[in-house]
């Protein structure tokens, strides 16, 4: 592996520098040390923050797995009743924000939850019930809320396995149980340690659901810092730490996916059809799962909804919804467009700068949104305080020329989801041989060619997942949507932060029920695509 | 020509629009808490309001970062400990307004003039009747005694009321013993502390635990409907130095291009005219003592307030939230 290749470099960077700028910014901050907090922050903090985190981490990925491949393989491999359903139902809980399940869940099961409440009136006492708000049930609903991306982007990696490879296993002797250890998985790899780091950096950055949980994570770390203790830098400072931890978990997974190359091609194979008790039970884990992560939260969201709407629908809605949407569709096109040329230029120029810039340039997903809308916000707002006196001399009367624009709104949003959308894409492409370039070269077909005309083609699938998982995150997102909006540019997400700054819980229902129906469409959709390959 | 003329009307037109004044406010409240008010200004004076909402910690970013460029003529916020703060980190000017200071008590503004109280909320005790018996109660202080032990609810030491709350005794007792309080509270909890008030207030009324300490609004949105709530009201330390009270309020930006306006828009927040719609909205009380509180509210009958001046609840904030990390409390 060459370490330098300036083509590459030259190309890749101005998509690096999106995220490079705002964690620079966030970086900065080591300049001016802070000793007494971070005395403070060393006694009292820091060490039950990094045992928490470690075991979050630890839970959400063993969680994620648990519930993503199993899920996986049945809908994509196997036949039995229902299979059609809960392929694409499995994927709902993408467009059901974290907080909202958290929320649901422990509001269900709590001491003053419906479930205690009966237990306490038929027996007396619900002092034996598990406690929701522990460790545990941190990891539960993370897992819960985060599997999709593991099912997601496993079950690609199983459609287009083909049967092929599990039949020659078998020819060869190997049971089917051993077939799939030994041959399905591994081949799965790149994909499933794909979603599992999308799932880790979503646990990372969250503040939502650990807040509802008052589970002390490095995040909660960062905002105590910053709005509690009132120091930015320390809290910068903290962030910057998350940034090495996270480029750290960006190093083990390119050393798990293993120097190997994979590919194989798309197969319409024979389903393994389960027997009927088989089928039944794969049936009932499917409708559990699926009950518990998206269907409980959805009917609980609904019946907030019915007793608000009254008060709370008004003529605004429709521009919300548009925005949301219209916002989120771009987001998801211009970041899998830089995705692509990420993959492609990593594919094109191997070299080590281009994988420690394309690193870099999917970082953003694990830095908490907050922190990285302020590192984002920084750096735009000086730059406006450059052009605003030549815009005064020019005539205009403005005070905002870039922050408070669309466009520099689309580029932050990029700048955190590029993660989202290299995943997926980079799995499809690590399937690609590169014998098929060879043999496309071989007819004649040019460099600048074959992206279009072989890679492209057969990154469909992955390209469609990536525009899907951006645009429903993208809708769900909040803290840069917040700062960095125009004035009056207010989307659904802004109006569950609205209901939900003043504890109104109940009222976020109306614009987060929105959020999860507009996040379905594109569910249906890339299913339907899936499906039909 | 009559083209011409149109053309003529039309630009005279869009010239009136352009002159319409505004106000630009970043707000930390929530929207349908203030819009109203803002319409009901708009309608009253043709001042046009224009409002940024975010929370507390970016909007200060934000003005930050903007310096001098900044649209923003006023910042909107709850809780004296961020006011305090935006004021320390320079990003509010002074004030002189007659009407402000008649219309806001003097504890509940900053003595510099950066910002005044708009409405005031209470934190307080609450408590199960079938668990706890009034006359038990007492003060803050008092529930650290064991005789408490497995009977206290808190809600989490990250939200602000509670910093505030702490940061309040260590200006009355101190920080030693005010340590020793909260101790004392984390010794008596009878569960994990709580994400936000209403769900306290709702194991409170379970019998989850017999007493709490939570602001009034948010007893007051779950009375307002459901009046036969399993939890009562005690005002804390009458006997004392009075109840915690704390404020959601505003300043102007120091880079304010709209000063005047900014400073009219908060004159007629803290009038009558307005202090109903704005405390009523969210069950609060006015900060304008001439103004009556809402039904429900006064329903609570009267009491004491500690008039400490608020900017000590900012001052205070950070070595309350150390305080509270050594103590345990979570």
């Amino acid at each position: 592996m060459r370490f330098l290749s300036p083509r590459g470099a030259i190309l890749l960077t101005p998509i690096a520098l999106l995220t490079i700028i705002p964690l620079f910014v966030v970086i900065a901050s080591f300049l001016h040390p802070e000793p007494e907090i971070w005395q403070h922050l060393f006694e009292f903090v820091l060490p039950n923050v990094l045992k928490n985190t470690g075991i979050l981490l630890l839970g959400v990925s063993f969680g994620v797995l648990l519930l993503g491949v199993p899920l996986a393989w049945l809908t994509a491999v196997c036949q039995f009743p229902g299979r059609r359903f809960f392929a694409w139902a499995l994927m709902l809980p993408l467009a059901m924000p974290a907080y909202v399940l958290a929320f649901v869940m422990v509001g269900f099961l709590d001491f003053t939850g419906p479930v205690q409440t009966l237990l306490r009136e038929w027996t007396g006492s619900s002092a034996w019930f598990p406690r929701i708000r522990s460790t545990g049930g941190v990891i539960l609903v993370m897992s819960l809320a985060f599997y999709p991306y593991v099912y997601l982007l496993a079950r690609n990696a199983f459609l287009t396995q083909g049967k092929r490879a599990l039949e020659a296993a078998q020819m060869l002797g190997m049971s089917r149980p051993r077939a799939f250890w030994k041959v399905a998985l591994p081949m799965a790899r790149p994909w499933l340690i794909g979603g599992m780091t999308l799932a880790l950096m979503e646990t990372l950055a969250d503040f939502g659901t650990v807040s509802i949980f008052n589970f002390d994570t490095f995040t909660t770390a960062i905002y105590k810092s910053w709005f509690s203790l009132f120091n930015l830098t320390a809290a910068s400072q903290l962030a910057s730490l998350l940034v090495v931890l996270v480029v750290m978990i960006l190093g083990v997974e390119r050393w798990a996916r293993g120097a190997r190359r994979y590919h194989g091609r798309i197969v319409a194979a024979e389903r393994i059809v389960l027997t009927q008790s088989q089928g039944l039970w794969a049936a009932a884990a499917c409708s559990l799962v699926l009950a518990i992560a998206f269907i409980i939260p959805m009917v609980q969201l609904i019946v907030w909804t019915t007793q608000v709407w009254r008060v709370d629908f008004d003529a605004r809605y429709p521009g919300f919804i548009l925005r949301s949407v219209g916002i989120s569709l771009l987001a998801g096109l211009i970041v899998t467009g830089f995705a692509l040329l990420l993959v492609y230029i990593q594919r094109r120029y191997p070299a080590r700068i281009t994988s420690i810039l394309v690193r870099l340039a999917t970082v953003g997903y694990a830095v908490p949104g907050t922190v990285l809308a302020v590192g984002v916000f920084i750096p735009i707002a000086w730059l406006d305080n450059q052009l605003l006196p030549i815009a005064h001399v020019l005539g205009f009367e403005t005070f905002q020329i870039l922050k408070g624009s669309v466009a520099v709104m689309l580029l932050a949003l990029a700048a955190r989801f590029m993660a989202v959308g290299f995943q997926p894409i980079d799995g499809a492409m690590q399937r690609i041989s590169f014998n098929q370039e060879d043999a496309a070269r071989t007819l004649g077909v040019s460099d600048r060619g074959l992206l279009w005309r072989l890679h492209i083609p057969l990154l469909r699938g992955g390209v469609f997942t990536a525009v899907l998982m951006v645009f429903v995150d993208v809708m769900k997102e909040m803290p840069i949507t917040l700062m960095t909006r125009p004035f009056g540019w207010d989307t659904l997400a802004v109006r569950v932060f609205e209901m939900t700054s003043e504890g109104m819980w109940e009222s976020a229902a109306l614009p987060s029920l929105l959020i999860v129906l507009a996040g379905l469409l594109p569910v249906i959709l890339l299913v339907r695509k899936s499906e039909g390959q | 020509m009559k083209r011409f003329g149109l053309t003529v009307i039309a630009l005279s037109m869009l010239a009136g629009l352009a002159q319409a004044e505004t106000v630009t406010v970043y707000s930390a409240r929530n929207e349908q808490l203030i819009k109203p008010l803002f319409d009901a200004y708009t309608k009253e004076t043709g001042v046009e309001v224009k409002v940024l909402t975010d929370k507390e910690g970016p909007l200060m970013a934000r003005l930050q970062a903007e310096g001098t460029n900044t649209p923003a003529d006023m910042l909107i916020t709850v809780d004296a400990g961020n006011l305090w703060q935006a004021s320390n980190l320079g990003l509010l000017k002074t004030v002189k307004s007659e009407t402000l200071n008649k219309n806001v008590p003097a504890h509940l503004r900053d003595d510099k003039g950066q910002w005044y109280g708009l409405s005031v909320r209470a934190r307080t005790m609450f408590f199960n009747p079938d668990l706890v018996k009034a006359e038990d109660l007492s003060t803050y202080e008092d529930l650290a005694d064991p005789k408490w032990k497995g009977k206290l609810c808190l809600r989490t030491s990250k939200k602000v009321y509670n910093q505030s709350l702490v940061a309040m005794m260590i200006a009355q007792y101190g920080e030693a013993k005010t340590e020793k309080i909260v101790r004392g509270w984390v010794a008596n909890l009878a569960t994990d502390v709580f994400p936000d008030d209403t769900k306290l207030l709702q194991a409170i009324a379970a019998g989850q635990c017999g007493v709490g300490i939570a602001n009034t609004y948010y007893f007051g949105r779950i009375v307002d409907k459901d009046p036969k709530f399993n939890a009562r009201i005690f005002w804390a330390n009458q006997k004392t130095d009075g109840v915690h009270v704390n404020v959601s309020g505003a300043g102007v930006t120091r880079y304010a291009k709209n000063e005047a306006g900014a400073v009219k828009l908060m004159e007629w927040l803290s009038s009558d005219k307005a202090q109903n719609i704005y405390a009523d909205k969210d069950l609060e009380f006015p900060v304008n003592p001439a103004v009556k509180a809402d039904k429900l509210v006064s329903s609570w009958g009267p009491f004491k307030s500690n008039v400490i001046n608020m900017s000590k609840a900012g001052e205070l904030q950070s070595q309350a939230v150390k305080l509270m990390d050594r103590a345990g409390y979570k």
